[in-house]
C-alpha cells in the first residue's frame, strides 16, 4: 500500500486509504500514525514559535479550541468556512489524481465569486429565491470552468507545462476581477469599491436553527461524489490512469487530450462553485481586493490526505478549526491573523520530514 | 589477442554460432584482485546472496550469469558500494575491505558502469568527466581531455572530448563511462547487463573492448543474460541461481567444453538439469494456408527519427511473418500505427477484409487486433495498479467488468484470477501492484490480456526482450500457440534466432522501409543476413 515515492505526488490514482484488504488494520494504524504525526509535530513547533513571540501557547490554542471548536457560534462558523473549502478540495482531488496540476483555482474562484455576487442582487428581484441560488450555483460552476480553458487546451494538444498557465491565470483572473469590482460592478450606494450585496433572506438557507450555511452540504455531497467517482468508476479509472501513465493511457487507446480538457473542466468548475458558495452563504457581496486564497491553501491539504475525499473532509475541517479558532485567538494574544498559515506551512514542513522518514524506514525493510 | 577477440565476436552474430573463447589469459598476478568470501545479503522475505564466493583474478572477463532474481544486481551492488553484506567478507588485495559507498569502491579501484547510463545528456564528454570535482575548482578541461585521450588510446576507442553526450549512441556513452571509470583509476570494471541496450553491432565493440581491457591487466566482471555473449566473451563463467553460486566454470574446463558443451552445460546450471533438453527441442510448424487475414499496404508513418514508409505485408490466420532488423529502423512505428497507436500518413489497413485503418485503438482491439508492447513499464502497464486492472486496461467501461460506469469488484477479481491461473502468472494476489512483479511475470500479464478474448490478429514487439532463458521459452510457446489457433501473427524481433525459431516467413526493416521477404527456409539465415547489412537496398 501507499508506496509513496515522493512529496510531490502521493499514490496518484491508486486508492490507498479507501481499500479495505486481508491484514489491513496494522496500515491503517501506520496511515494514521503518518496522517497525525505531522500535525501533532505542527503544533508543538508552533507553539515554540508562539514562546518565542512571547505569547503563552497554551493560551493560544485554548482560543483556537474555544473559538472555533467548542463554542457553539465557532462551531457554526468552521462548519460553514468548511462548505468551499471542500468545493475546492473535491476539484484539487480530481484533478492531482489525474495528474494535472490545477494551481488556479484562486482564479477560477475570485472570477466566479465576483460574476455570482453581480449577478445575485441583479436577478433577486424578479426571480424566486431558489431560482437565483440555482442559477447562481451553475452560473459560478460555468466561469470557473470557462477560465481553465486556455491551459486546458494549451495542455491537451501543446503540452504546456499547466503549472504555469494556471498560476498565470489566477494573476489575470484575480486583476480581472478587481477591475470588475471597481469599475463594472460596483455598488453606487456604498463609498468603498464593492458589488451590491445579496440580503440574507436571498442567500443559500441556513441549516435547521443554526448559523451553519448549507453549503457545507453541497461541499460534502461534492467531495464525497468525486471520491466515489474517482475510486469506483470507469471514468475515473480512465482519469487515474492518464494520471499514472499517460503512455499507457495512449496505449490503452483513451483519448487523453480529451480527458484532460474534461479534467481541467470539472476541476475548475468545482473552484467556480466554491466561489458561488461562498458568496451566497457567507460574504453576500464581493469588495474590491478581497481574495481568500483558499485553494492555495488547500492545496497542502489535499496533498495531507493523499488525494482521499473523506480523509480530505478531515483535514479541512481541521483547518476550518484553525482558521475560524485562530481569527479570534489572534485578536486575543496580539499574533497576527496570518499565524494560521504559519501552522499550516509547519505542518507542510512537517509532512515533508515524515514522508521522507517513512521512506527511510521502508527501504531499511522495517 | 585483442584481433583474436574481436573476430570472435563478429563470428558469433553472423553466424549466431558461438564459437570457444580465446586461450585464457595467465594470470598476471597468484592472488585475485577482488575476493567475495561467503558474502550472504538478507532483503526482507528472500535471501539474494546465500554465503556467495567469488573471486576475480585480473586480465580476465569473468562473466556473471543467472536469470532475473538470481542475485547478479544483489553482488553487483555489494561491489560497487550501494550495498553491504550482512554476513562473510570483501578482500581487496587480500585484505579485507569494507566497501561503504560508491566513492569508497572507486578508491579502492572498483568502477561500475550500470545498465542505464548515468551521464549528463546535455554535457559534453569532457564536461561529464570533470563532474565530481571539487565544486570551487574551475575544470581543467584540456588536462582532461588529454588524460582521457591517453586513455583512449590505450584501450583502443575514439570519443571526440567535445561532442554532447545526448548526441553520442548508447554504445559510445558505454565507452565514456568506460574511460571514465578507468581515469578515475579503476582496476576492476563491472558490467552491468551492459549489452541490453545495444544494437548487435554495439554489442560486439564491447566485446572486443572488454578484450583490450583485459590486455592491460585489468578485472571485468560483465554479466548479461545472453548464453551466447557470455561464451563469445568471457574467460570464466560463474552460474548463480537463488541467490547461491552454482558452479564457477574455469577458463581451462571452458576452453575444454568447446561451444556446444558449455552451452548445455551453463544451461543445465542456471536451471536445472531438464531444461538443457528442453532448449535443443525443435519445432516443426505447420504450412499455413488461405487468405490473409490481416492486410497491410502502403503503410506510411511520420516520424522525426525513422520515417516508416511503403510497408506491404498480408499475414494469413495461423502464420507468423517475422519482421527481423537491427532495432529502431522503424519497427516500433510501424506497429504503433497498425494498432492505431500512431497516426498513419498514407496507407491502408484491412482485417478479415474490413478495413481498420479509421479506427481507434480500442475500434481495432474490439474487432481483434492486438498488440503486445515491448515497452512493458513504460506504456504496456500502470505499475502502481493491481494486476486485476492492468488485466482490464484496455477494456476500461466494458461491460460485464463495468456495469453504468460503475466497476464490479467481482467480476474484475473472478477475470483476473483466472488470466493469472491460465497463463501462470506468479503473485502474491491480484491486489498486488504490476510493478512490483518480475519483468517475466508483467510479461505473462500482457500475454494475458492480448491474447484472451476474441484475438485474431496479434503484433508482438520484441516480445522476449530482457527476459530470461525460462521465461523467453514460456512466450515463444504462448506465440507458437497463438498461431497454431489460427491467428496472424507478426513478430517483430532484434533476436534474428527468434525469427528464425518462429516465423514462417520473414521480412526485413531497414531505415522505415521493408527491404526484403524470404521465406523461412534452409537459406534464410544468409539472406536475411545480408539484408539487414544492406547488401540489397
Amino acid at each position: 500500500m501507499s508506496d509513496t515515492t515522493e512529496i510531490a505526488a502521493p499514490e496518484i490514482g491508486s486508492d490507498a486509504l479507501l481499500a479495505p484488504r486481508g491484514g489491513a488494520w496494522r496500515e491503517r494504524a501506520h496511515l494514521l500514525v503518518l496522517a497525525l504525526g505531522p500535525v501533532i509535530g505542527a503544533v508543538l513547533l508552533s507553539g515554540l514559535v508562539l514562546l518565542a513571540l512571547g505569547v503563552n501557547p497554551v493560551a493560544y490554542y485554548g482560543y483556537v479550541v474555544e473559538r472555533g471548536l467548542l463554542n457553539p457560534y465557532g462551531l457554526q462558523a468552521t462548519l460553514t468556512r468548511m462548505g468551499p473549502l471542500l468545493l475546492i478540495a473535491a476539484g484539487l482531488i480530481v484533478a492531482f489524481r489525474a495528474g494535472i496540476w490545477n494551481l488556479g483555482g484562486d482564479g477560477q474562484f475570485l472570477l466566479s465569486a465576483v460574476i455570482v455576487a453581480a449577478l445575485g442582487p441583479l436577478l433577486a428581484p424578479y426571480l424566486p429565491v431558489w431560482l437565483v441560488l440555482v442559477i447562481g450555483l451553475v452560473v459560478g460552476a460555468m466561469v470557473g470552468a470557462a477560465w481553465s480553458v486556455l491551459p486546458a487546451l494549451l495542455k491537451a494538444y501543446q503540452g504546456v507545462n499547466e503549472i504555469i498557465t494556471t498560476l498565470m491565470m489566477t494573476f489575470l483572473g484575480v486583476s480581472l476581477a478587481n477591475v470588475l469590482v471597481k469599475l463594472f460592478f460596483r455598488d453606487p450606494a456604498t463609498t468603498v469599491p464593492q458589488t451590491r450585496t445579496l440580503i440574507v433572506a436571498d442567500r443559500l438557507p441556513r441549516l435547521f436553527d443554526t448559523t451553519i450555511s448549507s453549503g457545507l452540504i453541497i461541499g460534502l455531497v461534492a467531495i464525497i461524489v468525486v471520491h466515489l467517482v474517482m475510486t469506483r468508476t470507469a471514468f475515473g479509472l480512465k482519469l487515474r490512469i492518464v494520471g499514472a501513465n499517460p503512455r499507457a493511457a495512449i496505449h490503452a487507446g483513451l483519448s487523453v487530450p480529451a480527458l484532460t480538457v474534461a479534467t481541467f473542466a470539472i476541476s475548475a468548475a468545482l473552484a467556480g462553485l466554491a466561489g458561488a458558495v461562498e458568496i451566497m452563504g457567507v460574504q453576500g457581496n464581493v469588495r474590491a481586493d478581497w481574495n481568500p486564497a483558499y485553494s492555495l491553501t488547500v492545496v497542502p491539504l489535499v496533498f495531507l490526505a493523499r488525494f482521499n475525499g473523506f480523509a480530505s473532509i478531515a483535514f479541512v475541517f481541521l483547518f476550518s478549526v484553525l482558521s475560524i479558532g485562530g481569527e479570534s485567538a489572534a485578536r486575543r494574544t496580539g499574533v497576527p491573523n496570518f499565524f494560521t498559515l504559519v501552522v499550516v506551512a509547519i505542518l507542510l514542513v512537517m509532512l515533508g520530514i515524515t514522508e521522507y522518514l517513512d521512506q527511510r524506514r521502508r527501504a531499511a525493510g522495517k | 589477442m585483442t584481433q583474436t577477440l574481436s573476430a570472435h565476436a563478429a563470428t558469433a552474430n553472423a553466424n549466431g554460432k558461438v564459437p570457444s573463447p580465446g586461450p585464457a589469459h595467465p594470470h598476471g598476478a597468484a592472488r585475485p584482485i577482488v575476493t567475495l568470501d561467503h558474502v550472504t545479503k538478507r532483503f526482507p522475505g528472500v535471501v539474494a546472496n546465500d554465503r556467495v564466493s567469488f573471486d576475480l583474478w585480473p586480465g580476465e572477463v569473468h562473466v556473471l550469469l543467472g536469470e532475473n532474481g538470481a542475485g547478479k544486481s544483489t553482488l553487483v551492488g555489494m561491489l560497487s558500494g550501494l550495498q553491504l553484506p550482512d554476513e562473510g567478507g570483501v578482500l581487496i588485495d587480500g585484505h579485507e575491505q569494507r566497501i561503504s559507498s560508491p566513492a569508497r569502491a572507486l578508491e579502492l579501484g572498483i568502477g561500475t558502469v550500470f545498465q542505464h547510463s548515468m551521464l549528463v545528456p546535455s554535457l559534453s564528454v569532457v564536461d561529464n568527466m570533470a563532474l565530481g570535482g571539487r565544486w570551487w575548482s574551475r575544470p581543467d578541461r584540456e588536462g582532461l581531455a588529454r588524460k582521457m585521450a591517453a586513455v583512449c588510446a590505450d584501450i583502443g576507442v575514439t570519443i571526440d572530448p567535445n561532442a554532447k553526450v545526448g548526441s553520442l549512441s548508447l554504445g559510445e556513452q558505454q565507452q565514456v563511462e568506460i574511460v571514465r571509470a578507468l581515469m578515475r583509476g579503476s582496476r576492476v570494471l563491472i558490467l552491468d547487463e551492459a549489452t541490453a541496450m545495444l544494437t548487435p553491432k554495439g554489442a560486439d565493440d564491447l566485446g572486443a573492448l572488454m578484450g583490450r581491457l583485459v590486455k592491460l591487466g585489468i578485472a571485468v566482471v560483465f554479466i548479461t543474460h545472453k548464453l551466447n555473449e557470455a561464451l563469445a566473451f568471457g574467460h570464466r563463467i560463474t552460474v548463480l541461481r537463488l541467490g547461491r553460486r552454482v558452479d564457477e566454470i574455469s577458463p581451462e574446463r571452458l576452453s575444454a567444453l568447446g561451444p556446444a558443451a558449455a552451452t548445455a552445460e551453463i544451461i543445465r546450471l542456471m536451471f536445472g538439469a531438464d531444461a538443457a533438453a528442453q532448449a535443443t527441442a525443435s519445432h516443426p510448424r505447420r504450412a499455413p494456408s488461405s487468405q490473409p487475414l490481416l492486410q497491410i499496404e502502403g503503410l506510411a508513418v511520420e516520424d522525426d527519427s525513422v520515417p516508416v514508409a511503403g510497408i506491404d505485408l498480408d499475414v494469413s490466420p495461423g502464420e507468423i511473418v517475422g519482421i527481423a532488423g537491427i532495432d529502431g529502423n522503424g519497427q516500433k512505428q510501424f506497429a504503433e500505427a497498425v494498432a492505431g497507436q500512431r497516426r498513419l500518413a498514407a496507407g491502408r489497413i484491412r482485417l478479415g477484409g474490413q478495413a481498420i485503418e479509421r479506427l481507434d485503438v480500442g475500434g481495432r482491439r474490439r474487432l481483434g487486433l492486438r498488440y503486445v508492447t515491448d515497452d512493458r513499464l513504460g506504456e504496456g502497464t500502470v505499475g502502481t495498479f493491481p494486476i486485476s486492472l492492468n488485466l482490464l486496461l484496455k477494456q476500461v467501461g466494458e461491460a460485464p467488468f463495468w456495469r453504468h460506469g460503475i466497476e464490479q469488484p467481482e467480476a474484475i477479481a473472478a477475470h483476473a484470477r483466472r488470466m493469472v491461473g491460465e497463463f501462470d502468472v506468479r503473485t502474491p494476489g491480484i491486489e498486488t501492484a504490476i510493478g512490483k512483479l518480475s519483468g517475466g511475470n508483467i510479461q505473462k500479464a500482457l500475454l494475458a490480456r492480448e491474447l484472451s478474448g476474441k484475438a485474431r490478429a496479434v503484433i508482438f514487439a520484441k516480445p522476449t526482450y530482457g527476459l530470461d532463458v525460462q521465461n523467453i521459452r514460456a512466450t515463444r510457446q504462448r506465440i507458437r500457440e497463438a498461431a497454431d489457433r489460427g491467428l496472424a501473427v507478426i513478430l517483430i524481433s532484434t533476436d534474428l534466432e527468434e525469427v528464425l525459431e518462429l516465423a514462417d516467413r520473414i521480412a526485413v526493416m531497414s531505415r522505415g522501409r521493408v527491404v526484403g521477404m524470404v521465406d523461412n527456409d534452409a537459406a534464410a539465415r544468409n539472406r536475411v543476413g545480408e539484408l539487414m547489412s544492406g547488401a540489397t537496398p
